[in-house]
């Protein structure tokens, strides 16, 4: 039984990390006051990435590093389009996911049926050892200990410093930070490169830890709810831990049902975590005044300096 | 043009030829036997699903679940083939039309419905559905109706003869449905530009403000939006099903509903432009299956083909858009240097 919970809970933190740590970067992004809808695309960039890497490298820690190089990298393609060409950001987004999954294909096509070494687990003499707790707690990989770390680093930058005050007076009123003499488009272009640089270390966790193989299209849609996490959070970075956690939950849950052959067909049960998604966004939206209070102002609207 | 260049270095990349490659990807497959006709039968789903894209975008609603209504449109029309196939062609295949239509329309209402009630931002909930119809389409036709003489593939039997799509010329794969896509871009355009619906389409777009103070009901458009994009898309899926496929399996879209948003957005959100863009990014997947064929490249080709398109127009649009504006700029700052005094700072 102790086995067994330890389990569920150690399967839960590897499915929900990857959605936390893109949330997080999008959640920047949007703070920016950019709507990049290329988190899917990112993804599955920095997954090919970081795995031809490792694969390359032999290590898998390296693998990481180069997943969230190729999802910056990616992610310039929408900054020049949306903030440098004044591109709508709906489709500049959307360019990204296609061009992302067309790419990445391409390049993943040598590597489909290969298997590489999973990133290494902590294993702290002592600690790891404890039960339940020690696997838990200090047995992880560091991507899940630079997933909270980001999001608390996140939530104090937003919240404490010059950046963060700077960084959300370009999201909340573009004009007014350009009048004080920041450069807006910059900003952007740094947020929109931590974004894809979170983006693509999501998606070298999916290849190199959640799986340990390339496949394509394999984020099946995980961008896209680490966008709907960003809306479910209302932007605050501590609830981002809570949403990527409730759909880590519920699509572990489903692999969990078809385990115990339950007599649902698995389809069904596979749909889960994308109704969920449908389902919290419209409890979360239903209410409007919220949304309009707690949205970055200028997300979403492209700014040009005019003088 | 661009993306030719960029397709062909990318050709090069992989290590083939850059000209044959090229050849092979955009000029051989229109000068194939019948080749036209199956441009035509590719063009046909893009054209449908991008009218109603178009349209929708056209008032700033991003309808991103064309994949799915796509999708429910197919399972709707061909669940009635499969249901009584023994009716006249004559009195099923309307029936099915209006199926596929139905099915597409309350798929979008879904999203509709989420968006107006619950203000929910409909890019997402149209593409969280996508995933559901997917999974839906393969319960189906791995479940309930898989056939039973079908070796255990997941498919559908196939459809009977009184449940397929007319055949226009002899010989060839062209069925009505590209006729359909014809007139639906047609209509598609008049509406757009000589009717009231169309004008509030466009304003609701370019000036959502303006709509409101001129008494637009912004909840019907975007009822009216995704209603006419899903039944789009569902005579699309529809057409597919019982035209070129003629059975359900879990592969009836080659990702029509995302590449009919590039169509759209090539097409100008232009009806006719739609029609145009549509014939070219069907020759990108009729290119990237002989690309897949003579020169073993993956069939992903067309995704980076259909990428690097949108990639350049919007860079493009944004040059034009810009060079304009620039020199307006320009002009005025030219006049401010002389005319105003500098410690005043220009805002």
């Amino acid at each position: 039984m102790i086995v067994l919970l330890t389990n569920i809970m150690l399967s839960v933190i590897v499915t929900s990390t990857p959605l936390l740590l893109a949330a997080t970067g999008e959640l920047v992004v949007e703070k920016a006051g950019v709507l990049n809808l290329g988190v899917e695309g990112m993804m599955l960039v920095g997954a090919i990435c970081g795995f031809a890497v490792a694969l390359k490298t032999g290590s898998p820690t390296i693998g990481v590093l180069g997943g969230m190089i190729g999802g910056a990298l990616f992610s310039l393609l929408f900054s020049v389009l949306a903030l440098s060409f004044l591109a709508a950001q709906v489709p500049a987004g959307l360019v990204l996911t296609i061009f992302g999954s067309g790419l990445s294909a391409l390049i993943g096509a040598a590597y489909v049926g290969i298997s590489i070494e999973r990133l290494p687990h902590l294993a702290i003499p002592g600690l790891s050892d404890i039960p339940i707790i020690g696997p838990i707690l200090f047995g992880e990989d560091i991507l899940v200990y630079i997933s909270f770390v980001a999001v608390v680093g996140v939530s104090l930058v937003l919240r404490y410093t010059h950046v963060g005050l700077v960084l959300r007076a370009v999201g909340d009123s573009a004009d007014a930070g350009h009048a004080l003499g920041y450069d807006v488009i910059g900003i952007r272009y740094l947020a929109t490169l931590f974004g894809g640089a979170m983006a693509g270390l999501a998606g070298a966790y999916m290849s190199l830890a959640y799986n340990t193989s390339w496949s394509e299209n394999m984020t099946a849609g995980r961008g896209w709810i680490a966008l709907a996490l960003v809306v479910f959070s209302t932007w605050r970075p501590f609830w981002l831990i809570a949403g990527a956690y409730l759909f880590g939950s519920i699509m572990y849950m489903s692999f969990f049902l078809q385990g115990f052959g339950i007599a649902i067909p698995s389809q069904f049960v596979s749909a889960l975590p994308y109704i969920a998604t449908v389902v919290v966004l419209v409890i979360i939206s239903s209410n409007k005044a919220r949304i309009r209070m707690s949205a970055p102002a200028c997300l979403g609207k492209p700014f040009h300096a005019t003088s | 043009m661009l993306t030719i260049i960029v397709t062909g270095l990318l050709f090069l990349m992989f290590g083939k030829p850059l000209l044959q490659s090229l050849d092979v990807f955009l000029i051989q497959p229109l000068t194939n036997d019948n080749g036209l006709a199956e441009l035509g039968v590719k063009a046909a789903p893009l054209i449908l699903i991008g009218v109603g894209i178009a349209l929708a975008s056209r008032a700033n609603i991003w309808n991103i679940g064309a994949e799915g209504q796509y999708i429910v449109g197919a399972i709707c029309g061909g669940g009635l083939a499969l249901a009584m196939p023994n009716t006249p062609a004559l009195v099923l295949y309307p029936m099915m039309l209006v199926a596929g239509v139905l099915g597409g329309m309350a798929y979008g209402g879904i999203v509709a419905l989420l968006r107006v009630q619950f203000n929910a931002n409909e890019i997402l909930t149209s593409l969280m559905l996508n995933y559901v119809a997917q999974l839906l389409l393969i319960y189906l036709v791995s479940g309930p109706w898989r056939d039973p003489k079908g070796f255990g593939f997941p498919q559908t039997a196939i459809f009977s003869p009184n449940a397929a799509a007319p055949v226009l010329v002899e010989g060839t794969r062209l069925h009505l449905g590209v006729v359909f896509a014809l007139v639906v871009a047609v209509i598609g355009w008049l509406v757009l530009s000589h009717t009231i619906l169309g004008f509030q389409l466009r304003v609701q777009g370019s000036a959502p403000r303006a709509a409101r103070f001129a008494g637009f009901s912004d909840k019907k458009l975007v009822w009216l939006a995704m209603l006419v994009s899903g039944g789009l898309a569902g005579l699309a899926g529809l057409f597919e099903v019982s035209g070129p496929i003629g059975q359900l399996t879990t592969t009836i879209s080659p990702g029509y509903g995302y590449t009919a948003i590039i169509v759209a957005f090539l097409g100008r959100l232009h009806p006719l432009g739609v029609v145009l863009a549509g014939l070219l990014l069907a020759l990108s997947y009729l290119g990237g299956e002989s690309a897949q064929i003579e020169l073993a490249l993956p069939s992903a080709v067309t995704g980076i083909f259909q990428g690097v398109l949108l990639f350049f127009l919007l860079a493009c649009d944004a040059l034009i858009l810009y060079r304009i504006r620039g020199a307006d700029v320009g002009r005025f700052a030219g006049l401010k240097a002389r005319f105003v005094s500098p410690k005043v700072a220009p805002l």
